[in-house]
């Protein structure tokens, strides 16, 4: 088998850039504390409504005992649920959304807050919104023919325009 | 024992292949114009959005399965009648039934898609559900490949077998790689349609678990784009240091390379799956991982491409650091597709690196981003390689000259500008926060605003394309049905500078890698799915669009 000597440098060279980078990122990511939506949690999307977490009125922004910020969300054709929220900037906040009927996305577009939500199962994020304003949130999944008309806004404000609600 | 393959009647079946191919692919090229304009909002008279989200699911089966399939197909028994010179295993009548299956599959799902029965995108998103006529032909069409995937195979053993202790010809080699690369890949995508979605579809099932469906489609959704790009491959191997006057500068490290994205590929659908609430971070971490291994055939493959051109461009005369790039015969439909080809492939690789990476994905995921990206990857870098390889073939295939190796020129070049024209924007739009498939979707224009420029260029781009693929048909048409025969040209591919007498049996077969990557499927996919039947879940029912 021949082997060029200058191909080898590089052969040598790829792999050590492909270890560097995944180094880095993982890197980062550890530094960062950088997860991707991952709970691996089951739900019945079909009884929502009469689930102790997901029921409507229990739908928004709430603090739980020990003092972190939960805002439980349902995404269903063709709207997110409550729309127009409200939540307070720097400060981490965990999305927890169950879908109702088929698959969705959300993005916070121009933030991390990205995810699938998937029927049957809970997507969870945690996320801080380091400055103020108003943001779209798209479901940024194809879900029917009315998918364009699915989205709604997220506003960030100062901390003390929050009133918080019960505790969860 | 050339000429007793090179008959009038031995390019057929590839014909038959390569013209559902473009055919399709013109068709699929039109709906992308009328996307584009859809999408830009700027003609509000021709928004129908069942119309649209329809075009979208048509233009994504064809560019993604038909195209693809058909034209690889087609180009893979031209390589083994043109490489190894011995019928194919199953003779032409087999290769026929294959086309055949396919080509009814592709019928049946074609007609569910027009009218409007499976508006549910290439990626099929259960619990939205089509008839279940596309999902049966759908998987037609991939039954009827795994016949060619047989053929490439045993024709490759039967050579084998003949020729003892030689070394298989590289391209034949790559090709048989990519025939077992799309049978392993395709095994993902048809469990899901097969076990999960035709039952559901025809009521035998009522629910299905959509967290499964996601996961077995990953499976196929990464690997498959190799099984697409490593034709582009075997061109950049063999035509494109040939058409330049030149030699393969390393026949091994080819075969390395292909042997890689081989084993790489398929275990690491999964960052397909990064925001996915079913999945743990750790597999996802694990296929990050094996995400970026990938990057290394992809950089020894441009460094045996990019060696292989200076080899030519040398014996061209070129001087000097830079000189020989000049010296290239960039005139040469086919060195030109090269060129463009790897200029496209290195912007879109570092945009890939991007949605590679577990941290740097959230940023991204499901915008227009993905879909610059894709585009880019496949509609640039593979299919400008997929219009060489038939100006390339034609002549062989036909018996006739090309039509117009100017107009060859030209249309290359169309596709290269127009893919730019649409996708550098497509990227930018992505990181401002547009989501990938919306029609002209109703937000407020404080978002939407910043937009319009990019939107602007992506039309132009659009409709660049379109003209390129309009003229890439005219010429082949002409081309195969004009007066003027010659004789047939015999496919000359390119010999290594150092050339190959005796091959490690690892290098020159199959068998250990297929054990390899066997044990690494399970390893990187058993517990992701098994999981599904361990945990208590709760199907979804079928919603309709």
């Amino acid at each position: 088998m021949h082997v060029d000597g200058t191909e080898k440098k590089w052969v040598i060279l790829s792999v050590a850039m492909a270890f560097a980078m995944v180094g880095i990122l993982t890197a980062y990511a550890i530094n960062h504390n950088i997860v991707p939506p991952s709970n691996v949690e089951t739900i019945d999307s079909v009884s929502l409504h009469l689930s102790a977490e997901f029921a409507e009125d229990k739908l928004g922004l709430r603090q739980t005992e020990d003092g972190s910020l939960v805002v439980t969300m349902v995404a269903a054709r063709y709207g997110f649920y409550p729309q127009d929220m409200k939540v307070p900037v720097g400060t981490p906040i965990t999305f927890r959304i169950a879908s109702a009927d088929v698959l969705h996305g959300v993005h916070t577009a121009g933030t991390n807050m990205n995810t699938m939500v998937v029927p049957g199962y809970v997507s969870e994020i945690t996320t801080t919104f380091p400055k103020t304003g108003k943001f779209p949130m798209f479901c940024n999944e194809y879900c029917g023919l009315g998918h364009d008309y699915m989205w709604s806004r997220l506003w960030v404000v100062p901390k003390d325009e929050i009133k918080l609600g019960d505790t969860l | 024992m050339t000429t007793q393959v090179m008959d009038s009647k031995a390019g057929r079946l590839s014909l038959a292949n390569i013209w559902i191919a473009f055919i399709t692919f013109l068709l699929a090229s039109l709906m992308g114009v009328y996307q584009v304009a859809e999408r830009s909002g700027f003609f509000p008279q021709i928004e129908v959005i069942e119309l649209y989200f329809r075009s979208v699911s048509s233009h994504g089966v064809i560019m993604g399965f038909v195209l693809t399939t058909f034209f690889i197909m087609g180009f893979g028994y031209w390589i083994a009648r043109s490489t190894l010179h011995i019928p194919l295993w199953g003779g032409d009548k087999l290769g026929w039934l294959g086309f055949l299956i396919s080509l009814g599959g592709t019928a049946m799902a074609a007609i569910m898609l027009f009218i409007g029965k499976a508006s549910v995108m290439y990626t099929f998103y259960p619990p939205l559900m089509a008839h279940p006529v596309f999902y049966i032909g759908a998987s037609l069409l991939v039954v009827g490949s795994w016949v060619w995937c047989l053929q490439m195979i045993m024709t490759m053993s039967s050579w084998k077998k003949q020729n003892p202790g030689s070394p298989v010809p590289l391209a034949m080699y790559a090709m048989t790689a990519n025939s077992i690369l799309w049978f392993i890949t395709s095994l993902g995508v048809a469990s899901e349609v097969l076990f999960q979605l035709i039952p559901w579809s025809l009521g035998w099932i009522d629910t299905i678990d959509v967290g499964l469906a996601r996961t077995l489609f990953s499976w196929t959704l990464h690997a498959i784009v190799y099984f697409w790009l490593i034709p582009a491959y075997i061109a950049f191997y063999t035509l494109v240091p040939k058409a330049a006057g030149g030699a393969l500068f390393s026949d091994e490290f080819s075969r390395i390379a292909i042997l890689m994205l081989l084993v790489f590929s398929v275990p690491i659908g999964m960052h397909h799956l990064y925001v996915d609430p079913m999945q743990s971070d750790g597999w996802k971490f694990v296929h990050m991982i094996g995400t970026f291994m990938v990057a290394i055939p992809t950089l020894i493959t441009g460094f045996t491409v990019i060696a292989s051109m200076e080899v030519a461009g040398r014996l061209r005369g070129g001087k000097g650091l830079f000189g020989w790039i000049k010296a290239l015969n960039w005139d040469n439909p086919m060195v030109l597709a090269g060129g463009l080809s790897l200029l496209m492939l290195t912007v879109g690789g570092w945009g890939g690196l991007v949605n590679a990476a577990y941290s740097m994905d959230v940023a991204v995921h499901n915008t227009q981003w993905i879909t610059g990206h894709f585009h880019l990857i496949f509609a640039g870098t593979t299919v400008i390689m997929y219009f060489a390889i038939a100006y390339y073939m034609w002549p062989s295939l036909t018996g006739r000259p090309l039509y117009s190796i100017k107009m060859a020129r030209l249309q290359l070049w169309l596709w290269f500008i127009g893919m730019l024209v649409l996708t550098l924007p497509w990227h930018i739009l992505g990181l401002i926060g547009q989501p990938r498939r919306i029609g002209a979707p109703p937000y407020s224009e404080e978002f939407t605003a910043p937009w319009v420029p990019y939107e602007t260029a992506m039309l132009v781009g659009g409709v660049i394309l379109f003209i390129s693929a309009l003229l890439l048909i005219i010429n082949l048409f002409f081309s195969h049905f004009q007066n003027k025969a010659v004789q047939r040209p015999v496919m000359e591919y390119a010999q290594p500078l150092h050339p190959v007498l005796k091959l490690p049996g690892l290098l020159n077969g199959f068998g250990f890698w297929t054990a390899v990557i066997a044990v690494y499927m399970v390893a990187s996919y058993g517990y992701p799915i098994v999981q599904f039947f361990l945990m208590e879940t709760h199907g979804t029912f079928p919603w309709s669009i």
